[in-house]
């Protein structure tokens, strides 16, 4: 099955981004096909390669990168709530992509399921 | 591009976040994509429709607005809750737009018939 998620939580504020993860993995080791995950509104902030939070606590926005790295997921950005937050190219963290919402459309409408974690 | 019937749900009112203003956002976008864009208010996402919104007075921008836009953007039907307008002391008379009414019940049975739902 085709599946495509979007996140519109941000990586430290709220546990959306990991159930997202979380999902995003079980649906890859169940053999499903994971198209795209898109981020919109405070959801690109997982995309800030200058984030760092101590070694030992949670950090999502490394985790989709690993993601994106080891299982070739596709990591899309929204340009508008990116370029409002702070978020380019400059600090974009590895796999991501800065796209149009029209990005979004064409995911969910492909997918088989389409699943939003949000706050 | 398949064709599919996509319902957006939108519960939070206007202001204080800004969820409602990144729903129209994409309400908008999707809609130029040709699919079949319905849109559902329910809870506080009914004081969305409410006429004589004035949010510069908190520094906003009046993205409501946009709602009244909705007939140009081939947008198939705005569905709004009854209980959630009675709930808040509104009628169909205080919002900028025609729309759909429709009961508790009803409703459920729009976001049951989507191919999609989109909540934000």
């Amino acid at each position: 099955m085709k599946f495509a998620i979007l996140v519109t939580a941000g990586p430290q504020g709220h546990q959306a981004p990991d159930s997202a993860l979380a999902f995003a993995k079980a649906v890859l080791s169940r053999g499903h096909e994971l198209s795209r995950v898109f981020f919109y509104g405070e959801g690109v902030l997982n995309a800030n390669r200058l984030a760092a939070p101590p070694s030992d606590e949670r950090h999502p926005g490394r985790d989709w990168s690993r993601l994106a790295a080891e299982h070739g997921v596709e990591l899309v950005i929204c340009a508008n709530a990116a370029i409002k937050r702070g978020i380019r190219e400059v600090n974009l963290a590895p796999g991501f992509r800065i796209s149009g919402l029209g990005q979004l459309t064409e995911a969910m409408v492909a997918a088989d399921r389409f699943v939003t974690f949000g706050p | 591009m398949t064709h599919k019937k996509i319902v957006f749900v939108s519960r939070k009112a206007p202001y204080g976040t800004n969820a409602a203003a990144e729903m129209i956002e994409a309400v908008l976008v999707t809609a130029a994509f040709d699919q079949q864009v319905h849109l559902a208010f329910l809870d506080d996402g009914v004081f969305q429709l409410a006429r004589a919104q004035t949010p510069e007075a908190i520094g906003h921008k009046p993205f409501a607005q946009n709602l009244t836009e909705l007939g140009e953007y081939d947008i198939d039907h705005v569905w709004v809750e009854r209980e959630s307008l009675a709930e808040r002391g509104l009628t169909e008379h205080d919002l900028m737009i025609a729309v759909s009414l429709v009961n508790r019940a009803a409703m459920a049975e729009v976001l049951a018939e989507a191919d999609i739902l989109m909540s934000l």
